[in-house]
């Protein structure tokens, strides 16, 4: 077996006879007799170190990877190009193998990439002030509805019908406990209607109950591009959350806001995004990147890490993690987050893929990805059957209505060669939601409806 | 005490100090130059349309967000002097209680970054990811076994995460029995993330204290104990790196008031083939990847703190979990009560996946075995501490000790247990976890963890009786070798400079 424990035979009855111990069944005598392991644990042996890999290859070969199913599946994960110096710089063993950068002194390297990875984030947020990471998009959103829980005392939500269906349910899952009501609003044309919600939210007279599910929001939660791939303004939402008093937290996508103007500057509150399409591999869904800003007055409520700049005494520059009383560890009960552990690994790839895209970097990846998808939507459309799900703009991605059931596609699809993508529920239409990035070729693309054609006729 | 069999530590100060450099480095903000660029881009041959004909114009940003202008190989520069201003557990001891900053096996990494499992989207239909399914499902298994559980989920994307997705699935079954109580208790030497994920679940925090071995004793417990209280929250070991040993009876108690027990596994690299959470009479169990297995802390994650539950509760988990069928093919199924859904997908599945090649490298023999060096690494240090740091609750440690320096027989001087981390730094260590558990005084807590060698435990130890005898004046102004000094906290909080753009000019 593989030898992590460097410790020799000899080693073990030395330490022990200093300890007064002849064996190291001894070193546990504290631990009630009825309690331990008569047998050990049942498991295999352990294993050299090329039979796991030798392991660990069989399993990944079970799968058909990205290299093998062209992908076309979005959803929350895609499949964009990585360069080298990314995973490169972000597999130094001094960012892989350090802790939580509790002794800045010796953590300068982790705290100032992530004053890079904050100072980025808060502009493609084009808001002040950004976190050092939560755990993914999912969870920012949660984290983000219990800023505006906090902010406002209020127990309600609204939700974009846009938002991740995943994303959706973890929202649900994790808010439970404190009895939190969640309100969908409806899209419709693939955008929310917020301005009618509002309305009969008003015309109600709902406003006077604080508690139950006729309370105004505590934030309205608008996502563009939404899961549907359209785009979704966010100044009906922000018109309406003025007038319930409400925070707007904003999902955005750190690609499309390449093209897209920025959530700050249209007047959201809290911004969040799914990080990964800035340098992770799809990685079956994880670890991904929960990409957190917030506006000035909402500083003291930001969940998780900030890091911040200082000095030391010799008044050279210097990087702490700030505002610390906000963290579990501080406040303990009284804390609106209880994120330790985030992503800071991911978020030091991303600072890096940010900083090799740059400025025209960005802005040319997002315009990419809008050609691939205008020119496969535009061909896949022309296709007899097959229709738009919906006709607002798109940037990266597009729900189909198809002749036959997406799960049927898929399956038909995967046999030519294609991830056609993800089955896709809207109000009462189901169809399939196609994402094509800057890394699918015309020639791919061309495929991608030719097999489409033949498996939907 | 039998000293090092050889003169080098290599997990010690010979090798880890000085890091490099005492000069700024600057940040990629002042190193971009406008039109300097890295980025390229794949040969598509798609239709080059312009933005304004593909976004609408009043949603269509003028200009992109400005980012960096920096050629790759700057990019790279920057990127390897921050890394040399790191400390790192590939560099040397890192022996922060509670955390667990054991060594990651290079395989693991390596295995994690195979384009099987690397490259896979997570909505990809179960038929074409078995492979996927097939370690997930291994991994549950083992962690069960391993546990004493009989079900899990690995979506929780880190240990404070499980703990909520635990409390969760306590309250769910509360109320599947149609009770509905409103608290939790928690040891006052609990961490804090404890408490905090009490409020998120909805339940109220009822505090323990210690009894005066360091423990939670059965009649204070009883003490606490009616009707409206859900659960409790244990770590064990605790906090202080002693086992509970009134567990069995505690967990009695517990159960009769018709509560559950909730385990915190933060501190299980201690019992691995020793004893089980399942064995002890816990209801529900968060595990740690990045402690225990050996998932690399990645300057404080991604981890993964998946949950496991026993048969009452399996119906409760967060779904989708892989489910093996008859024919050996696995397939996604969703528990039928399910609390739902705590991550985007699937959690996160490369950490899952080092984690799996970590118990397959140990397996039942070498799992043990780690917890037994660990034990022993850690005993073996507080038997070289006692006499000079004080050791509040004097008692058989498990895998960590917490000792302190207040009232420290062998110091000439009261230093503080910051400083003493501090002077760490200097001598080529990471400094342990100071002032935690709360309930000791200038606390220090130790993790050597059993991937340190008996010689860098003795360099360790040597380091710390050194710092005993040094003057409160040297031991203040340390550290002054590491690329800066003390940093001021103080002036970070009051003017917040969170991003580059709000740094005020000159």
């Amino acid at each position: 077996m593989a030898h992590f424990v460097p410790h020799t035979d000899d080693d073990f009855a030395r330490m022990l006879a200093d300890l007064g111990l002849s064996s190291p069944g001894e070193l546990f005598e504290c631990i009630p007799q009825a309690l331990r392991l008569a047998s050990g644990l049942d498991l295999a042996p352990g294993m050299s170190e090329p039979d796991v890999a030798a392991e660990m290859s069989r399993l990944a070969r079970r799968n058909r990877a990205a290299g093998e199913l062209v992908c076309f599946a979005g959803g929350g994960a895609y499949d964009h190009d990585v360069p080298a110096v990314t995973r490169a710089l972000a597999g130094r063993s001094e960012f892989v193998t350090a802790y939580t950068p509790y002794q800045a002194e010796v953590a300068q390297g982790v705290l100032e990439a992530l004053f890079e990875y904050q100072t980025l984030v808060s502009r493609l947020a084009g808001l002040p002030v950004a976190n050092a990471s939560v755990y993914d998009g999912a969870t920012a959103a949660v984290e983000a509805v219990n800023v505006a829980l906090a902010a406002t005392g209020r127990k309600t939500v609204w939700v974009s019908a846009g938002l991740n269906p995943r994303w959706r349910q973890a929202l649900a899952t994790l808010t439970a406990g404190r009895g939190t009501q969640i309100v969908d609003v409806p899209l419709v044309e693939g955008r929310t209607a917020w301005e009618r919600a509002a309305a009969a939210h008003l015309a109600t007279g709902a406003a006077g109950s604080q508690d139950g599910r006729g309370g105004h929001p505590a934030a309205l939660v608008a996502v563009s591009p939404n899961y549907l791939g359209c785009t979704d303004p966010l100044g009906p939402a922000r018109t309406a959350a003025t007038g319930l008093g409400a925070l707007l937290v904003a999902v955005f996508d750190p690609i499309a806001a390449g093209l897209l103007r920025t959530p700050g500057e249209q007047g959201a509150d809290v911004a969040v995004a799914e990080g990964q399409p800035l340098g992770m591999p799809m990685a079956f869904g994880g670890p991904y990147l929960g990409m957190f800003a917030v506006a000035s007055e909402h500083t003291r409520r930001l969940p998780g890490r900030l890091v911040g700049r200082t000095v030391d005494p010799a008044g050279r520059t210097a990087y702490v993690t700030t505002l610390r009383a906000r963290e579990q560890d501080i406040r303990r009960e009284r804390a609106s987050s209880n994120i330790c552990t985030n992503q800071t690994l991911v978020a030091i790839g991303a600072m890096v893929q940010m900083a090799w895209l740059g400025t025209r970097g960005l802005r040319e990846l997002a315009l990419r990805c809008a050609r691939a998808t205008r020119y496969a939507r535009d061909a896949l459309i022309a296709l007899p059957g097959v229709n738009p799900l919906v006709e607002a703009p798109v940037v990266r991605e597009f729900a189909l209505q198809l002749p036959l059931p997406a799960d049927l596609v898929i399956e038909r699809m995967a046999d030519e060669g294609f991830l056609a993508g993800i089955p896709v529920e809207a109000g009462d239409c189901r169809g399939l939601l196609v994402a094509v990035t800057e890394k699918r070729t015309r020639a791919e693309i061309d495929a991608y409806v030719a097999a489409m054609e033949k498996v939907v006729s | 005490m039998s000293g090092p069999s050889h003169r080098a530590a290599p997990g010690g100060r010979a090798s880890s100090a000085p890091l490099l450099g005492h000069d700024e480095e600057p940040t990629i903000f002042d190193f971009s130059v406008p039109g300097r660029r890295s980025a390229s881009f794949r040969t598509t041959g798609v239709p080059e349309w312009r933005a304004d004909e593909l976004v609408p114009p009043e949603e269509l940003r003028p200009e992109p967000p400005e980012l960096a202008e920096i050629s790759e190989r700057d990019l790279v520069a920057h990127m390897t002097r921050l890394a040399h201003r790191q400390y790192s557990v590939d560099l040397g001891a890192y022996p922060l209680g509670s955390c667990t900053m054991k060594y990651n096996p290079k395989v693991c990494d390596e295995a994690a970054a195979l384009p099987g499992l690397c490259y896979v989207h997570p909505a990809t239909p179960a038929a074409y990811v078995q492979g996927w399914l097939e370690l997930l499902w291994d991994l549950t298994e083992a962690l069960c076994r391993i546990t004493g559980m009989d079900a899990a989920t690995l979506q929780p994307p880190a240990g404070a995460a499980g703990e909520l997705t635990g409390l969760l699935i306590m309250r769910a079954w509360h109320q599947g029995e149609g009770r509905s109580p409103t608290k939790v208790l928690i040891p006052d030497s609990a961490h804090g993330t404890n408490p905090a994920s009490v409020s998120l679940a909805g339940y109220t925090t009822v505090s323990i204290p210690s009894d005066e071995r360091g423990l939670v004793s059965p009649s204070v417990l009883r003490e606490h104990l009616d009707s409206d209280v859900a659960g409790i929250m244990l770590t064990n070991p605790n906090t202080l790196g002693l086992f509970e040993e009134d567990i069995a009876e505690l967990a009695a108690a517990v159960h009769d008031k018709g509560g559950l027990l909730y385990y915190d596994g933060a501190n299980l690299n201690a019992i691995l083939g020793v004893t089980r959470p399942g064995d002890m009479g816990f209801d529900i169990v968060h595990l740690n990847l990045h402690k225990t297995f050996a998932v690399p802390h990645g300057g404080g994650g991604p981890g993964a703190g998946p949950v496991a539950v026993t048969r009452a509760l399996a119906d409760l988990l967060p779904g989708p979990v892989p489910k093996r069928l008859d024919d050996g093919s696995f397939t996604w199924q969703s528990p039928s009560r399910s609390i739902g859904r705590v991550h985007g997908w699937h959690g996160n599945a490369l950490a899952l996946a080092r984690a799996w090649a970590y118990i397959l490298c140990n397996g039942a023999d070498g799992l043990r075995k780690v917890s037994e060096a660990a034990v022993l690494n850690a005993n073996w240090l507080l038997a070289q501490l006692r006499g000079t740091y004080a050791i509040p609750y004097d008692r058989p440690a498990m895998h960590e000790v917490v000792v302190s320096t207040h009232g420290a027989p062998g110091m000439a001087h009261e230093l503080r247990a910051l400083d003493v981390g501090k002077r760490l730094l200097e001598k080529g260590f990471h400094a342990p976890t100071v002032y935690f558990p709360l309930v000791v005084q200038e606390a220090l807590m130790i993790e050597p963890t059993e991937t340190e060698s008996p010689e860098t435990v003795a360099a360790l130890a040597s380091a710390l009786l050194e710092i005993a005898k040094e003057s409160p004046e040297t031991v203040a102004g340390a550290p002054r070798t590491t690329p800066i000094g003390r940093a001021d906290e103080a002036r970070a909080a009051r003017s917040l400079v969170p991003t580059w753009d709000a740094i005020s000019p000159g």
